[in-house]
């Protein structure tokens, strides 16, 4: 069967009938490139999301105040509900066993100086839980501590981009640099990974922020990690008994849509998983449904190439070919024809996903490194292969069956 | 060499079945050239398609080189059809892809013979045919006699018992036809056992042997005064 001699009866059969040959194997080539290429960039949407929601903690829960919109309690509506240090405390008296840590954030921009170079940037006050948070990755130095937070230091943690613009590549860590009026110390220098702009930050403990603002107790907004081991249920219960006492201690109309918000980042992250999931599946079936109609056109043209052929299968046969001989070169002329064409649209499609992977598919269509695991496209390519020789045993065995006779008949 | 015993066939057409050949009783010896005759529908190609194994016998015996051909699967047809049969057919039946050699070298391939001796074999018998010139041409620049000869060619490269030739003048003008006799003849005359099948006279005058069949019955055999081709041919 697999003799040198029938190998090349095959190949004089497949150079003499190119157009033939090319037909059956675009069909290939472009169901497996096709599947290569949406399956990649559907790997890439979800490389997408994983960005997005990777760079922040997920056991988060993020507290923003704002104006009410319903009058409650003998107070009037469009009231700015205000957090101040002791709703912290009574945050942690009351769920104390499930909060991991709790920070609050203060928004402020700030014109920094450092010498001649001076910039505007982001200033945040916040509390050592931040770190956790955001996830932040020190560079050098340390981050802002407990005992910063009492002694209301000024101490300033400043991102890498903020380094590398107003220091220009000198070690800012020791330094002295002024922020909005006051001179702060650079302890640590941070990154990111959620890009340049979280870079661009200046982290200083909110104890500080509030001296600077005429020594108040206000708070911008409260962030808080519950103990993981609640799990998602548990988190889901945390965050209404939370809403409900803070609204309870903050005077809020509980069916008010405003006044108080919590962003919860776990919810959020379940739903956009959920999402990239779902079209993962969408694509991996439409990638499904490519191989099928790749299957199927082969079989059309297995059953076209016979037809076409039963001429000449008939004299083969009328010249001694058996049976057997009629459908293993068949077979084996649409297994190379696949094999060979079905690796060349595979390496096709991951040249293109290649190609086209980079800066611009990333900002404008979300897709982030579209690959697409070699296993899986060799899997897949295999796949097709056996299931065009399938599709194509049908009508060889049909062709075999043939007899010379009827093939024969003139017209 | 060929012996055939009370042979029956029928074809089924829907609820009716024509019965094709009504006991057949006919035999052939070595080195014979008989011509089939018979208008249409007298059952003279249905005769040549069970001899040459392209369809079975309903009822009745065959037997070939003392072989009993029974029981034929597809397998053990085409093998016995690669031993014992060359076929020459009306419409040539080359395989149009394939060049002159190639064609005649086809059944040798079937018959598992290397690469190298089936393309030396080709080109003998492409010359004895005279077509050795013409051995890397494909069918489509041949003329309809030139395909004959090649297809002619091709029949005898597997070196078989009985050539078959089902109306091997039929899509060919007189001249023509008379240099494909003349070679048939000359093939004959080496010993080769030959039946063609023809509806024209002029034809079946230049064999040995004539049969005449109608309505699926042999109503006449007769041995006859050879016609030699070459005589119509410079």
């Amino acid at each position: 069967m697999f003799s040198r001699d029938t190998w090349k009866e095959i190949f004089e059969t497949i150079q003499k009938n190119k157009l033939r040959t090319f037909l059956t194997g675009f069909t290939v080539a472009l169901g497996i490139f096709i599947f290569v290429t949406l399956f990649g960039m559907g790997n890439g949407l979800n490389n997408t999301f994983m960005k997005f929601f990777g760079d922040d903690a997920t056991n988060i829960f993020r507290i923003y105040p704002s104006t009410t919109t319903l009058p409650y309690a003998g107070y009037k509506a469009k009231r700015q509900i205000v957090f101040e240090n002791d709703d912290l405390d009574d945050i942690l008296n009351e769920f104390g066993p499930m909060v991991d840590y709790i920070t609050p954030r203060i928004q402020r921009s700030s014109v920094v100086t450092y010498k001649d170079k001076s910039d505007n940037y982001g200033n945040i006050g916040v509390g050592p839980g931040m770190q956790f948070a955001e996830k932040t990755i020190m560079m050098k130095g340390r981050y802002i501590n407990a005992s910063d937070i009492r002694s209301k230091a000024k101490y300033a943690v400043i991102g890498r981009m903020v380094e590398k613009d107003i220091f220009k590549g000198d070690d800012a860590l020791g330094k002295f640099i002024d922020i909005s009026g006051s001179v702060f110390k650079v302890i640590g220098v941070f990154q990111d990974d959620g890009g340049d702009n979280e870079e661009r930050n200046i982290f200083i403990p909110f104890t500080t922020r509030q001296l600077l603002e005429g020594d108040n107790d206000k708070i911008g907004q409260i962030t808080l990690a519950f103990n993981e081991a609640i799990g998602y249920d548990g988190a889901m219960r945390f965050q209404r008994q939370l809403d409900e006492f803070i609204r309870n201690k903050k005077q809020v109309n509980p069916k008010d849509p405003r006044g108080i918000f919590i962003q919860n980042v776990a919810d959020q992250l379940k739903q956009n998983q959920q999402f990239a999931g779902v079209l993962k599946i969408i694509i991996s079936a439409i990638a499904f449904v490519v191989i099928i109609s790749g299957i199927i056109g082969i079989s059309n043209i297995m059953v076209f190439v016979v037809k076409e052929r039963t001429k000449e299968i008939g004299i083969r046969k009328a010249m001694g070919a058996t049976p057997k001989i009629i459908i293993s070169t068949i077979l084996l002329e649409s297994i190379f024809i696949t094999t060979l064409f079905g690796f060349i649209g595979m390496f096709l499609g991951i040249f293109v996903l290649n190609l086209i992977a980079g800066k611009t598919l990333e900002d404008n269509y979300f897709i982030t490194n579209p690959t697409i695991n070699s296993g899986t496209a060799v899997f897949v390519t295999i796949l097709l292969i056996i299931c065009g020789t399938m599709a194509a045993f049908i009508p060889a065995r049909k062709a075999a069956r043939i007899k010379p006779i009827v093939a024969l008949r003139d017209e | 060499m060929i012996k055939i015993e009370n042979l029956h066939k029928s074809y089924k057409m829907g609820n009716n079945s024509l019965h094709v050949l009504k006991g057949i009783n006919f035999s052939v010896e070595e080195g014979e050239l008989v011509a089939i005759m018979g208008s249409s529908g007298s059952g003279k190609s249905t005769l040549l398609n069970i001899l040459g194994m392209l369809d079975l016998l309903d009822e009745g015996s065959y037997t070939l080189d003392n072989v009993p051909i029974d029981n034929l699967t597809e397998t053990k047809a085409a093998n016995y059809r690669n031993k014992f049969l060359g076929f020459v057919f009306q419409s040539f039946n080359l395989i149009n892809y394939k060049n002159a050699m190639e064609n005649v070298a086809l059944p040798l391939y079937y018959q598992r013979v290397g690469r190298k001796e089936r393309q030396e074999k080709a080109l003998k018998y492409l010359d004895q045919v005279g077509l050795k010139e013409w051995a890397t041409h494909l069918p489509s620049e041949l003329s309809g006699g030139q395909k004959q000869r090649v297809a002619i060619a091709r029949a005898m490269a597997a070196e078989p018992k009985v050539l078959l030739a089902d109306e091997p003048t039929g899509a060919l003008d007189s001249k023509t036809s008379y240099e494909v006799m003349d070679l048939i003849q000359k093939i004959n005359d080496d010993g080769n056992t030959i039946l063609i099948v023809t509806h024209e006279p002029d034809i079946a005058e230049m064999c040995k042997r004539v049969v005449h069949l109608k309505d699926g019955v042999i109503i006449e055999d007769k041995k006859v005064e050879q016609v030699r081709a070459a005589q119509y041919v410079q």
